[in-house]
């Protein structure tokens, strides 16, 4: 085992009696495929499919809600709410997410029923991480810069204006169950 | 010859039934005293082509009762609004607790009473379901004309 290691590095630290040219494109092109491959699975777990795998009622449900179907046709998916758009971030939350597979593997929401049972869990952590982040991601889209209050409803500049704009609330502290179903809302501030 | 028989009976109830079948909104007319259908005339097994959806405004000024009785109307769209055994989004604005803060109005306190004038401590199960007397409004005309006007005190 010693023996093959020591040759490995050997292998490894003697150059190479390749072209320099050839080397070079050995190394762009195994780069394309490695960083194109791990785009490609950032993405590929980033698609509706793929959350539907596990949380299957929860997708179906944002088809009554506005982040589904509206007037212009502009839709958002679960990746686009629960994954930070941000790199960094989105890495962190990726590899916490690498938690959920146990979950998955132990179906831990893998009927309905048990689905239910820990929905208020589920949302709670979602709302919690919103609130950490001042609702980043749903200010990927919702601008609070580019509002325009006289195409806003009475209600909403009245919240707008005051509380979101000091920065008192964030989004989320309003908008719960904005694609989704709530969970029992008891004891939640606001309710 | 009785070819022939069979071909002038049929013949004859063929001429008496025409006229019945051509003549439908004439008997729909005349066997209903007079009375007109919103439906229109048209057979009952007919499906009628739905009328275009009225767009709910979404926030308007609290609109006037035009009886003394009546539940408040809804002056918002209240679409994805979700009431149910987990949650009561109305509520969140309309609640005793909430409407201060959020400048909404407030529910009546007989929505704590019970059938029997008991005063609960939470809004009665009978009046949980806002939307049920309490509903929103587009810009409908009556489709039968009516000269209802509210009582004095309301106007």
């Amino acid at each position: 085992m010693l023996n093959l290691l020591k040759r490995l590095w050997v292998i490894m630290k003697s150059p190479s009696s390749a072209a320099m040219g050839f080397i070079l494109i050995l190394g762009f092109t195994g780069g394309i495929i490695f960083w194109g491959g791990f785009n490609m699975g950032m993405e590929a777990t980033n698609s509706e499919e793929f959350c539907a795998g596990c949380h299957a009622p929860i997708v179906k449900e944002i088809r009554e809600t506005i982040h589904y179907s509206n007037r212009s046709g502009v839709r958002a998916i679960c990746s686009d709410c629960h994954v930070p758009h941000n790199w960094t971030d989105k890495i962190i939350r990726k590899v916490q997410a690498s938690k959920e597979l146990v979950a998955f593997a132990m179906g831990t929401i893998g009927t309905q029923e048990k689905f239910e049972a820990r929905r208020g869990y589920l949302a709670n952590r979602e709302w919690h991480r919103m609130k950490e982040n001042d609702s980043a991601e749903c200010r990927n889209c919702h601008e609070f810069d580019f509002m325009d209050f006289s195409e806003q409803g009475a209600r909403s500049v009245k919240q707008h204006s005051t509380a979101l704009a000091s920065g008192e609330k964030t989004c989320v502290d309003c908008h719960k169950g904005i694609a989704h179903q709530l969970p029992n809302m008891e004891g939640i501030e606001g309710w | 010859m009785k070819k022939l028989l069979t071909m002038i009976v049929a013949g004859m109830i063929a001429l008496t039934a025409a006229p019945v079948w051509s003549d439908d909104a004439d008997e729909l007319l005349s066997n209903n005293g007079g009375v007109g259908s919103l439906r229109g005339l048209v057979e009952i097994s007919t499906t009628n082509k739905s009328e275009p959806l009225k767009r709910v405004p979404r926030d308007v000024q609290p609109i006037d009762r035009n009886y003394v009785q009546q539940p408040p109307l809804v002056p918002h769209t209240t679409r994805g609004y979700q009431v149910n055994l987990n949650a009561n989004k109305c509520l969140s604005c309309h609640s005793f607790k909430n409407a201060g803060e959020m400048g909404a109005t407030k529910i009546s306190v007989t929505h704590y009473e019970t059938r029997d004038g008991t005063t609960l401590s939470d809004v009665s199960p009978r009046r949980y379901f806002c939307l049920q007397c309490h509903v929103t409004q587009a810009d409908a005309k009556p489709l039968v004309e009516n000269t209802f006007l509210p009582v004095d005190s309301l106007r």
